[in-house]
């Protein structure tokens, strides 16, 4: 019987059809998706990288529902122009407590990967506000009324409720002082906040929006954006130590 | 009158769904109360509405239907079942030019920052994905439900599987896009690029998709003819693998289910990888395999042609299947991905361009002997062209999965003008000739309103690409080099904004291009318009002479 022959059963038989195409498209990924899980050498391990903030995440949210990875990548290359402008490249473990991960596939804005404390948060709140008030060439969209929304304080623990259960590893005590340490950190001086940089190592509590009250999107967003990339010290960080 | 003895009474499918979609409309009265975030509660109120419009649609076409269903076969042929596919023809066209002004809005925005009026529904980042979902799964999914319901009952001789469930799909699907579109302009999204639904959107496609895999494949079980027509294999595929790749890149937990945030199950890498298998494989089984079985149908059938090559099919199907799950890691190369990951996927995408090319073959030399009509048929044209811009696509998607060359495109505006041709000249005018052939198929028009107006709208539309992806290859080239160029001193030459500068004379032209697609489509929507309205008076003459299939 010939090979033309054979291939009868698929083009006679509906459900040995569908069974063959299911079997087919199985291979692929199950051999490129299944090892990033158990592969230790994946995920290198590296000091500092710890789950967002309260007011860090709600900036998050800001970026994910503001589409802003569809013109901002997240993601140095290890190419020499790449660090050179950007810094360092990217680890898999910066953004291991992603979710989702915003690597990004189109640059046109610059990588962010690593904006964070390379300007003032003046300058991010103006620019935020209104781009071409600091870049005349930008082309991006103006976020002015990341301002004038406040960011819910008590509604965050429960997101981080949800990112515990998909795998962030916030702890208790985080969990049930998120609404006070959202508003710890854009408030040097709340009571809490060395509480709060004892739960959160690294973290900068500063009135970002340099607005008295309630936390809004806009202090949130900036949080978000100055923190970026900057949790590993590279100063430190042992390249030889994680050859994969 | 005619069988008495038949008495009416509602079948098991219309009595259950209307209560399936009363208890529905119930429990999303209660979610739109309950609801913690505004677009939630619209979210929840549009269903509910939606809902108790289902309940009234499935009672009122109780009582206008007589007591039988329709019959499976009329006089020996075939009774087929055209009016989902009407509709589902209909809202492509539709959704397609919302889809290509939404496109040309968000390339001004790019040229034109002012247009985004610093309001959050219509700045770019929200108008995005609403473009890309518009064509892709509103205009493309639209165009694939349509034709896959038409080839699927001419190919099996058989009337479509189901009464209701032809319409719940139908409905169904373009309630998603609603759901899905209008949650983007109020901030609604997931964050994954061509996968930005939230989570209840999610769970209703997969309902309709699974109802959409039934239909399809009862229809198949039920056919007169030995052998499954190819076409119907290419829409196995993708309907089979998109339902795959959907549950794969979706799971989420919702933060509350009576609001729309949820975050995603997989992070960081995982998901990254996760995410753009599915990203992929939506161009790969989505836009390719799905528009391949139009591709198997419509053009022999235009041609009045045989396919070429059988075998040819065969080998190019089992091939392109098993090798495009395995491209989608070149949309991360140099990224914190493993090496390993990238490298098999670049070897597989350089691979993948033979039966892709295998595809091309196929349908170009089906015209062997038909050539000449290329001069008089332009809907032909249309389709040929398509696949000649599948050739072209499917070419430098290999070479742009190269990691040198990757290094350089990743990031640019080339990877935009990749997508365009592959969008714009293989599907879009796949998709175009398609329903220049469907629409007087099935409205039972001897043929369409105008063939003129079909070659205005092929010219503007292929001057629109050529002005679009040029524009794109010069800007993503350019910006690449930018990015790259170093001084003599060593220093890295131009800032990042100088190389944002450069590129706004090409996204002018960009636009312009856009502009053009679009005028294009709208040429078509009035002619087709045209076909149904005015063909009216020829529906008498035809009725004894229909075409044996």
């Amino acid at each position: 019987m010939s090979f033309w022959t054979r291939h009868q059963i698929f083009e006679k038989n509906s459900i040995i059809l569908i069974v063959g195409i299911l079997l087919v498209i199985a291979v692929g990924g199950l051999v490129e998706i299944t090892p990033l899980f158990y592969l230790k050498s994946t995920i290198e391990k590296v000091d500092g990288v710890r789950p967002y903030t309260p007011l860090e995440l709600a900036g998050r949210n800001v970026y994910v529902r503001e589409g802003c990875y569809l013109c901002h990548s997240q993601m140095v290359r290890p190419l020499r122009d790449e660090v050179e402008r950007y810094g360092h490249f990217s680890l898999a473990a910066e953004s291991m407590y992603d979710h989702p991960f915003q690597w990004g596939s189109k640059r046109t804005g610059p990588d962010l990967a690593r904006v964070g404390a390379k300007y003032s948060d003046d300058w991010h709140v103006t620019h935020l506000t209104n781009p071409r008030a600091i870049v005349p060439q930008s082309v991006m969209p103006g976020y002015p009324f990341l301002s004038k929304s406040e960011v819910d304080p008590d509604a965050i623990a429960g997101d981080m409720r949800a990112l515990r259960t998909v795998g962030v590893p916030y702890s208790d005590e985080q969990l049930a002082n998120a609404a006070a340490d959202l508003k710890a950190q854009a408030d040097p001086d709340n009571a809490g906040t060395d509480a709060f940089t004892k739960r959160y190592a690294k973290a900068v509590v500063r009135n970002f929006d340099g607005k008295t009250g309630t936390p809004t999107e806009m202090d949130a967003l900036v949080a978000y954006l100055q923190m970026l990339g900057t949790l590993v010290d590279f100063k430190i960080y042992n390249e030889k130590a994680n050859l994969r | 009158m005619s069988q008495p003895s038949i008495s009416k009474s509602m079948t098991i499918g219309e009595s259950g769904l209307a209560v399936v979609f009363a208890v529905t409309a119930f429990l999303c009265v209660i979610a739109s109360a309950k609801a913690l975030d505004a677009p939630f509660a619209f979210h929840a109120a549009l269903s509910a509405a939606a809902s108790v419009a289902a309940v009234f649609f499935i009672v009122n076409r109780y009582f206008e239907r007589p007591a039988a269903l329709p019959p499976q076969e009329i006089n020996g042929r075939p009774n087929y079942n055209m009016g989902p596919i009407k509709f589902a023809s209909f809202m492509a066209m539709f959704w397609g030019i919302a889809g290509f002004l939404v496109g040309l809005i968000i390339a001004s925005q790019l040229a034109w920052p002012a247009l985004n009026f610093d309001l959050p529904w219509i700045s770019f980042g929200r108008l995005r994905p609403l473009h890309t979902s518009a064509v892709i799964f509103a205009f493309g999914g639209n165009v694939l439900i349509a034709t896959s319901f038409y080839v699927v009952q001419k190919s099996c001789r058989a009337r479509l599987a189901g009464d209701l469930a032809p319409w719940f799909v139908v409905l169904g699907y373009n309630f998603f896009i609603l759901i899905a579109g209008t949650g983007y302009l109020l901030g609604v999204t997931q964050g994954k690029e061509y996968a930005e639904p939230e989570w209840y959107s999610d769970l209703w496609l997969t309902i309709v998709w699974v109802v959409y895999l039934l239909v399809f494949l009862v229809t198949v079980i039920k056919r007169k003819e030995p052998h499954i027509f190819v076409a119907n294999w290419f829409y196995l595929a993708f309907i089979v693998t998109i339902a795959v790749l959907h549950l794969g890149n979706n799971p989420a937990l919702p933060v509350s289910v009576f609001g729309s945030k949820s975050y995603v199950a997989w992070g960081g890498i995982q998901d990254a990888m996760f995410q753009w298998w599915y990203g992929h494989n939506a161009v790969g089984f989505f836009l390719t395999a799905g528009f391949l079985a139009i591709m198997y149908y419509f053009i022999p059938k235009r041609a009045d042609r045989p396919i070429y090559s059988y075998r040819l099919s065969i080998i190019h199907f089992w091939a392109l299947i098993f090798l495009y799950i395995w491209a989608g890691p070149h949309h991360l190369h140099y990224t914190a991905l493993p090496d390993w990951t990238q490298t098999l996927g670049m070897t597989f995408s350089i691979m993948l361009w033979m039966p892709s090319w295998g595809g091309m073959i196929n349908g170009l030399m089906t015209l062997s002997g038909a050539w000449d009509k290329l001069r008089t048929d332009p809907v032909l044209r249309m389709l040929v062209v398509s696949v000649a811009f599948y050739g072209m696509s499917t070419f430098e998607g290999p070479m742009m999965s190269i990691k040198v060359v990757n290094s350089l495109s990743h990031y640019t505006d080339w990877t935009i003008g990749h997508v365009h041709s592959g969008a714009l000249g293989w599907v879009g005018f796949v998709s175009f000739g398609a329903l220049y052939c469907l629409v007087p198929w099935a409205w039972n028009r001897k043929g369409l309103y105008s063939l003129k107006l079909v070659n205005w709208h092929f010219w503007i539309a292929t001057l629109g690409i050529v002005l679009y992806i040029s524009a794109m290859w010069v800007s993503g080239i350019l910006q690449g080099l930018m990015w790259r160029a170093y001084t003599s001193l060593g220093f890295l030459e131009y800032s990042f904004i100088e190389t944002v500068e450069a590129m706004h004379p090409f996204y002018i032209i960009r636009a312009a291009g856009g502009g053009l697609f679009l005028i294009g489509s709208l040429i078509m929507a009035y002619n087709l318009w045209m076909t149904v309205r005015v063909g009216e008076q020829e529906v008498q003459l035809p009725v004894a002479l229909q075409p044996a299939e």
